[in-house]
């Protein structure tokens, strides 16, 4: 499988990466190499194989559900970009 | 003081519990070593305030006596690491200024045990390369040149600032990550010793996500035995990552020197590589005969799915990462970059802030998690990943005990010579030890020999689950049969 411009585009959006247009025939190309190479797994026989989920065979942990860490605001927002009272700050969603 | 800069941590330890020296004195001479050697452009961020007020610590409570297993010792940092109060990027303008209000389970843990930070090390964008080039900061530069030529070559990655420091004096030992070979391969073309612990082994809190089914972090050191001793601080349980494995931590060093006489070690019959360079394979042959002699014993073994596994890894890792990465938004940490919508902002956003490496495994990993391609390519990447551990599981209940083969395809390569075209180019170089990361197996590369440019060539041994004692065992046998290797030094 290959994909062609308009799929490099969507797949761009997807991403939420802007790509100029310019920028396109060689990101196509990068991928098709990409997609050229594990093309190759398809003659694998794969009939009634699980699909790996776990890396080491364990049960899931469960922790208790109470509140166990909390009150540092102010760390949670030092980094962020724009804030303004705790809050971050993004341009304008809802009219 | 120069003298303080080549010992080993196992040396260093003796010296600073019999008081010839202070972990203050020994910091200050690694610090030193840093300053001289910017060329190689392994720091990021050098933290000689942070390093010399935690050498006064550690000394204060040397003189006490109650120092811990690595008390005074200065290392070195990989920049995927969080650190508390110290600038953490993982080499990638996203995270541009991001300074962490908390500090990794695994360097927290180094600092509990009396270790001392000097700063923090290049690495690949995200720890997505095989030569530290991909980084925000620039490439690191190899301590090794080939012999007669003044020729940068790459250290390998991503954890090359860790395999470079290391060798080239700067720190005593590294903290690095590897995902599909970003320890062992660097490791390799530095002539230092890099372990890929087995999955679980050490938690992955506080540590920038890539793969998070792949990501594990380990040592690189300049000794068998000095991984050994960094490798028994960084394991251990962490209620904070479920995936950490609950169980007790060996003392590792007690592993070194062990006999290894009745072992059965495994040689895979696919790493044979059509146009595997002569010195490859030459060396594993020694290798093979230096692990007979130790009483080994060896047998051909098949692991038929070994020429998948780069391909599957070339689906799951991406596609993990492109999941992983989608926190990075402009929004709560970072670089932002403005538009007219909030859309457009994540698309300035990343658009400005990944670079062309990241950039491309993070469309490739959304593309084969899109509506349509989910079953062809990741559903069917999962099944071929459970075939590959099969393979493993299959040698080792048959009683092999650990698996021998080359570390990497080639020595190192000069800086820009490889992936410029195509981007499976600089892929290949992890064709060896992306097998144990997609089966979750522990790994360790030893370095053995020379290629005729002079240049160093490792062994990678790979071990059964939680078994990474035997992996130390064995390498040490190596180790003792090969020799050390140290760069002269040009910088």
């Amino acid at each position: 499988m290959s994909v062609d411009a308009a799929t490099v585009r969507r797949i761009a959006h997807l991403a939420r990466i802007a790509v100029a247009e310019a920028e396109v025939p060689h990101l196509q190309g990068e991928l098709n190499a990409m997609l050229a190479f594990v093309e190759q797994l398809s003659e694998v026989n794969v009939d009634g194989v699980e699909p790996m989920t776990s890396v080491t065979p364990m049960e899931m942990k469960k922790r208790p559900d109470v509140i166990n860490d909390g009150e540092i605001t102010d760390d949670v927002v030092r980094n962020a970009p724009d804030t303004v009272n705790h809050f971050f700050l993004v341009p304008k969603v809802v009219e | 003081m120069t003298d303080l800069i080549s010992m080993t941590i196992a040396e260093a330890r003796n010296g600073l519990a019999n008081k010839s020296f202070t972990s203050l004195e020994l910091t200050d001479a690694h610090l030193a070593a840093i300053e001289a050697a910017r060329a190689l452009n392994a720091f990021v961020l050098e933290t000689p305030d942070k390093a010399r007020a935690m050498a006064r610590a550690i000394d204060a409570k040397i003189a006490k006596g109650e120092g811990g297993p690595l008390a005074g010792i200065p290392l070195g940092i990989k920049d995927l690491f969080a650190t508390k109060d110290v600038r953490t990027t993982a080499c990638s303008k996203i995270l541009g200024n991001f300074v962490p209000p908390y500090e990794s389970t695994v360097t927290s843990q180094l600092w509990r045990d009396g270790a001392v930070m000097l700063g923090k090390l290049n690495n690949d964008e995200f720890a997505m390369g095989s030569s530290n080039e991909t980084s925000c900061f620039g490439p690191v530069v190899n301590p090794w040149r080939r012999e007669g030529s003044n020729t940068s070559l790459v250290p390998g990655g991503s954890s090359g600032g860790s395999a470079s420091a290391v060798a080239a004096l700067l720190c005593m030992g590294a903290t690095a990550t590897d995902t599909g070979g970003s320890i062992r391969q660097p490791a390799a073309f530095t002539a230092t010793v890099g372990v890929k612990p087995t999955y679980g082994r050490c938690s992955r809190w506080g540590i920038v996500a890539f793969a998070s089914s792949l990501d594990q972090a380990g040592p690189i050191a300049r000794t068998t035995r000095d991984a050994a001793i960094l490798m028994r601080s960084m394991a251990g349980h962490d209620p904070k990552d479920t995936t950490s494995v609950d169980r007790a931590v060996p003392d590792y060093e007690a592993a070194i020197g062990k006999s290894v006489k009745g072992m059965k070690i495994g040689i895979p019959k696919e790493y044979r590589l059509d146009g595997m360079p002569a010195e490859v394979e030459k060396l594993w042959s020694e290798g093979a005969a230096w692990l007979k002699a130790a009483g080994a014993e060896l047998v051909e073994i098949s692991l038929p799915h070994t020429k998948y596994a780069l391909p599957a890894y070339y689906i799951v890792a991406p596609a993990e990462a492109s999941s992983n990465l989608a926190r990075y938004d402009g929004v709560r940490y970072g670089l932002r970059v403005p538009g007219r919508s909030i859309g457009e902002m994540y698309e300035n956003t990343r658009a400005e802030g990944f670079g062309d490496e990241v950039r491309r495994r993070v469309m490739i990993g959304t593309y084969v998690l899109s509506a349509g391609y989910y079953d062809a390519y990741y559903l069917r990447a999962q099944k071929v990943r459970t075939l590959i551990k099969k393979d493993f599981e299959d040698c080792f209940a048959k009683g092999v005990n650990a698996i021998l083969t080359p570390a990497t395809p080639s020595a190192a390569f000069g800086i820009g010579e490889k992936g410029g075209a195509d981007p499976v180019e600089m892929y290949l170089n992890d064709i060896f030890t992306v097998t144990v990361n997609m089966a979750g197996l522990p790994g360790i590369a030893v370095p053995a020999g020379k290629d005729a440019q002079g240049l160093p060539l490792g062994l990678q041994l790979i071990g059964r689950p939680f078994d990474e004692e035997t992996l130390f065992s064995l390498g040490e046998v190596v180790e003792q049969a090969a020799g050390r290797f140290t760069p002269a030094r040009w910088w």
